[in-house]
This record gives structure tokens, C-alpha cells and sequence, in this order.
């Protein structure tokens, strides 16, 4: 294949920069001793520092964290459920129906999933708060969960479960040692997805979360429309640190789940 | 024989297929169709509760049409200059030595959060901003950036250029480079290659980018009112508007109705790819 010549080099360059930039210099800034993010004066900590002090803040960031895992995991648990029943009709109609509805929630805008989840919180008197954000964040994220486990399980030949009920186990054991094994690496991105699906939304929990609930998103925004704080630089450079970590260690287990899953295969 | 009996029972085992369907299809019922029939119903109430094509009537009046024929046109710009720039750079992409880790490089800024990376261009398009420092010096002189439709579209297009790396990036480089080989083996220039033979075999990447950057960018709300102040509203800011500020939810849901059309009109138009993949692509 041809190797890309200077001025291509320097247009791929040109975006890395103009990616990156924004996030340098909202991290550069929250080591500014001065107030804004124009001039800067001299080095501090001070921000950080800021932000854990400030106890509201903390509250919030643990209240982003418990929502993003608890919806992760209950939404992993119906979504491989869901994957499981959608894998295993037999009427071709049906299941594309299914998915299809499947489907609808991923391609929805945000908007308009908040709006229509906030007629359905009213009007079936859920209370807003951290239960309606729980609930739509669960309810966003199980699609992607079962998109990302049903190609597993089109992977995972029947000769399997053949196999394992000539064995002599029960259906239980089918499920729980040959089925859930093999699309376990489904079910890790599954997971991880919802995860950053549930961390990153502001749309959906702006509209559901009522007067005394915030997520990090939603605080960062009304943040932001007030003005520049530092306090914001110094929890996205929080924020930077953290994702690089995950980002990585999502790619070391799906490097390792990878391994175990092609010596099976072979 | 006495096995494929086994496999039929279990599969057709239906009381057991049932349990484990339930929450799945409970979710269905309700997070699925639900909301959409909940957001139809109520497109024919008035602010104060009465039945009412008065909704419908006002959408159609001159108000709401230029509102959607802007947030059409904004989407579209979004939409183009994404492509313009994610193209070269899914192709260059490609031919880097470390692809695979160049991509993650170009994913990492797309998993921090929205917000964090909008609340950057406040404070670099400020007035004291760097931005304005560079044109100053160049001679130009201070500018309002913020607060415009320029300002707009750049921070879109700036957010949405990975959602439209990947979908292309996948389809570049799952293309055979036999076919790029024939072709100029047959006497084809660049162009022509690029226009026959490239172009055509990652339409279908291109289709998913543009449908993963369409469809928010009508419905954008956070941008327009953190970057572009009130000179832009889209759709989505309509929406919004409607239902946590004007608590007029009959006519924000009116406006939500024909969103989700324009979402099944783009979705048919650029339909035809592999939604698993597209999904996967929006995400990472």
C-alpha cells in the first residue's frame, strides 16, 4: 500500500490538533491561579482542590457514578435476556419486528426520548428524581446491550448446546456453562457501553430529573451557562485522567477476552 | 434423532422462554411504544387540557416552518462539513502504520463528556479567548465569534467528526486493495478510481456516518443555547423550550411528532447499511 506523503501527514496532524485542543486547554486553564480562561498567571492547585471540597459536587459525582453502574448492570442483566429471546425465535417475522423496536431507542434523539419519558414519569406518578433517571437511563441502555451480545450469540453454533444436553445438562447448566460463557465478551462491551452511554448523557436526564437531583452532565451545564469556573477545568481534567484509564483498560480486556474466545473456536 | 428431539423441547420450552422474556418485552411495552403513543396522544391536547388540532394547525403556520427549515439547513452544513473533513481523515487514517491505534487516539476525545468539551469553546472563542488573540495579532481585530451561527456549526461539526470517522474508517478498510489495484491496472487515474470504484464500495459507511450525525444535529439543544445563545433554534431546542419552559407539552409534543418522522425519512434514505455496525460506531 502507498505510505501517505507530507502534506497528508500534516492534514492528519492538523485534526489530531484541533481534536485535542479544546480539552489541553480547559486542563491547561485549571492549573490558573487567575479567574478566567484567557490569562494565565501562575501555576496552582487550588481548583482541585476546590472541587474536593465542595460537597455538593462530590454528591453529585457519586450520585453519576451509582447511576451509571447500577443501570449498566441491571440493563446488561434484561438486555443479554432480551438478546436471548430474540436469538432463539423462530418465527423470521417476529424477530424483526422485535428488533426493529429493538432498535428505535438507539436512533431516537435524546430530546425526544427525555420529552416522552417525562410524559410517561407523570403520568404513572414516578416521582422525578434519582428513580426516573435510574429508570430511563436503564431503559436507553438496553438495546445497545442487546445489539452488542446478539452477534455472539449468531456466533455460537447449536452444536454447542446439542453437545452439552447429550452431556446430560440440565437447561439451567446450558445457560449458565455454555451460553453466558461464550458471550461473555458480548456482554463485557454490553456493559461497558451502557456505561458510558449512562455517564455521558445530559439530554435525557435534563428532562427526567426533577428540582434537588443532578447528575454530572446536568451540573456541568448549569455550570456553564452561568459562566466560566475553574472548578469545571479542574473536574475535566479529572474527567480526561479517568477516561484515558477506562478507555485502556476496556482495550486490555477485550484484548484478553479475545484470546480464550479464538482458542475455543480453533 | 433422540437429540434434535431434546434440542426441540428445549427450545420450545415455552414456559421458560417466557420468564426470561418478560422484563425484555415488559421494556418493550413501555420505554418503546409507550412514549411514542404517549407523545401522539398528546399532540392533540391544548395547554390547558382540551382536545385540539390547534397544535397541528400552529406547526404549520410560518413560525414553525422556518424553524424547521433552518434546523434542516444547519443539520445539513453540520452534516456536510463533518464529511468534508472526516473523509481525507478516515482515508489517511487507513494508511497509517498503527491504524488501529491512531483511531483510538481519534475515539478518546469523543468519550469525554459533551458538555465539558462545549464549555471549552466558551472560553476559546471568548472574547479574551485565544481565538480572538490570534486574529488580533494577525491583524483582523477582535470579533463576536461566540454567540453566532459560525460559531454554531464549528462546535458541531467539531463534535460529531469521530461519530463520522468511524462508520467511514470501517468501510475504507474493509475494501479490498485488489480493487484499487485493477482499477489503476485498467488505466484509471486517482479521480477515477476514488469516484467508481472507492466511493461507491464505502457508501454504505458514509450513509451510517451521515445518519449518526443528521438526526441529533436537528435536535441539538445544549450546543445552541451554551454556543449559539438564541440565534439558533433547532427542533430540538423548540422541544426542549416547549416542554421545561413554556409547559405547553401539547405543542412540544406536536414538534417531537414530526421529528420522529424526519427521523424515519433519514432513516429510510440512508437506510440499507448494517444498523449492529452503526450502532457500535455511534458509541465507541
Amino acid at each position: 500500500m502507498k505510505r501517505i506523503n507530507n502534506l497528508q501527514k500534516l492534514y492528519l496532524i492538523a485534526v489530531f490538533i484541533v481534536l485535542y485542543a479544546p480539552i489541553f486547554y480547559l486542563i491547561f486553564y485549571s492549573f490558573n491561579s487567575g479567574g478566567g480562561m484567557s490569562h494565565f498567571e501562575s501555576f496552582t492547585w487550588e481548583h482541585y482542590a476546590a472541587v474536593f471540597e465542595d460537597k455538593r459536587l462530590i454528591v453529585i459525582v457519586l450520585n453519576t457514578v451509582i447511576i451509571a453502574l447500577l443501570s449498566a448492570l441491571l440493563s446488561t442483566a434484561i438486555g443479554v435476556l432480551g438478546a436471548m429471546a430474540i436469538h432463539f425465535m423462530r418465527n423470521k417475522r417476529t424477530r424483526n419486528a422485535v428488533l426493529s423496536l429493538n432498535n428505535i431507542l438507539i436512533v431516537s434523539p435524546d430530546v425526544i426520548i427525555g420529552a416522552s419519558f417525562l410524559i410517561l414519569f407523570t403520568m404513572i406518578g414516578v416521582k422525578l428524581g434519582f428513580a426516573s433517571v435510574l429508570i430511563s437511563h436503564i431503559a436507553f441502555s438496553i438495546p445497545i446491550v442487546v445489539i452488542m451480545v446478539l452477534p455472539k450469540l449468531q456466533e455460537m453454533s447449536s452444536t454447542l448446546i446439542d453437545a452439552a444436553l447429550d452431556l446430560g445438562a440440565s437447561r439451567r447448566d446450558v445457560v449458565t456453562r455454555v451460553i453466558l460463557p461464550f458471550i461473555q465478551p458480548g456482554i463485557f462491551a454490553g456493559f461497558f457501553l451502557a456505561l458510558t452511554y449512562s455517564l455521558d448523557d445530559f439530554a435525557v436526564t435534563f428532562f427526567v430529573t426533577g428540582n434537588g437531583f443532578s447528575t454530572l452532565s446536568v451540573e456541568i451545564y448549569s455550570m456553564a451557562r452561568a459562566g466560566i469556573t475553574l472548578t469545571i477545568n479542574a473536574l475535566s481534567g479529572l474527567i480526561f485522567v479517568i477516561t484515558v484509564v477506562l478507555v485502556l483498560g476496556y482495550y486490555a480486556i477485550s484484548n484478553r477476552t479475545k484470546m480464550p474466545l479464538t482458542g475455543v473456536k480453533k | 434423532m433422540h437429540d434434535s428431539n431434546r434440542m426441540e423441547l428445549w427450545k420450545m420450552n415455552k414456559g421458560l422462554q417466557r420468564i426470561y422474556m418478560l422484563p425484555y418485552a415488559l421494556w418493550i411495552v413501555l420505554f418503546v411504544v409507550a412514549p411514542i403513543a404517549l407523545i401522539l396522544y398528546y399532540s392533540f391536547f391544548d395547554i390547558t387540557g382540551h382536545f385540539t388540532f390547534e397544535n397541528y394547525k400552529s406547526f404549520f403556520s410560518s413560525t414553525y416552518l422556518t424553524l424547521t427549515v433552518s434546523s434542516f439547513w444547519y443539520a445539513l452544513l453540520i452534516t456536510f462539513f463533518a464529511l468534508l473533513v472526516s473523509y481525507p481523515t478516515a482515508y489517511l487514517l487507513t494508511k497509517t502504520k498503527h491504524k488501529q491505534l491512531w483511531l483510538l487516539l481519534i475515539i478518546i476525545p469523543s468519550w469525554i463528556n459533551l458538555l465539558l468539551k462545549t464549555y471549552a469553546f466558551i472560553g476559546l472563542m471568548g472574547l479574551y479567548g485565544p481565538l480572538n488573540a490570534f486574529l488580533e495579532t494577525i491583524g483582523i481585530g477582535k470579533q463576536q465569534i461566540l454567540f453566532t451561527d459560525v460559531s454554531f456549526v464549528f462546535v458541531s461539526v467539531y463534535i460529531f467528526i469521530p461519530f463520522m470517522i468511524l462508520p467511514i474508517f470501517n468501510a475504507l478498510d474493509k475494501l479490498n486493495p485488489a480493487l484499487i489495484d485493477a482499477s489503476r491496472d485498467l488505466g484509471a487515474s486517482s479521480w477515477t478510481t476514488f469516484r467508481r470504484v472507492i466511493w461507491p464500495l464505502t457508501l454504505n459507511g458514509v450513509k451510517s456516518g451521515v445518519q449518526v450525525v443528521f438526526i441529533p444535529a436537528l435536535s441539538l439543544f445544549m450546543i445552541t443555547r451554551l454556543i449559539a445563545g438564541n440565534k439558533v433554534i433547532t427542533l430540538g431546542t423548540a422541544i426542549e423550550q416547549q416542554f421545561l419552559v413554556t409547559q405547553n407539552w401539547g405543542m412540544g409534543s406536536t414538534i417531537a411528532v414530526f421529528l420522529i418522522l424526519f427521523m424515519f425519512v433519514v432513516m429510510v434514505i440512508t437506510g440499507g447499511s448494517d444498523k449492529g455496525a452503526s450502532v457500535h460506531e455511534k458509541n465507541k
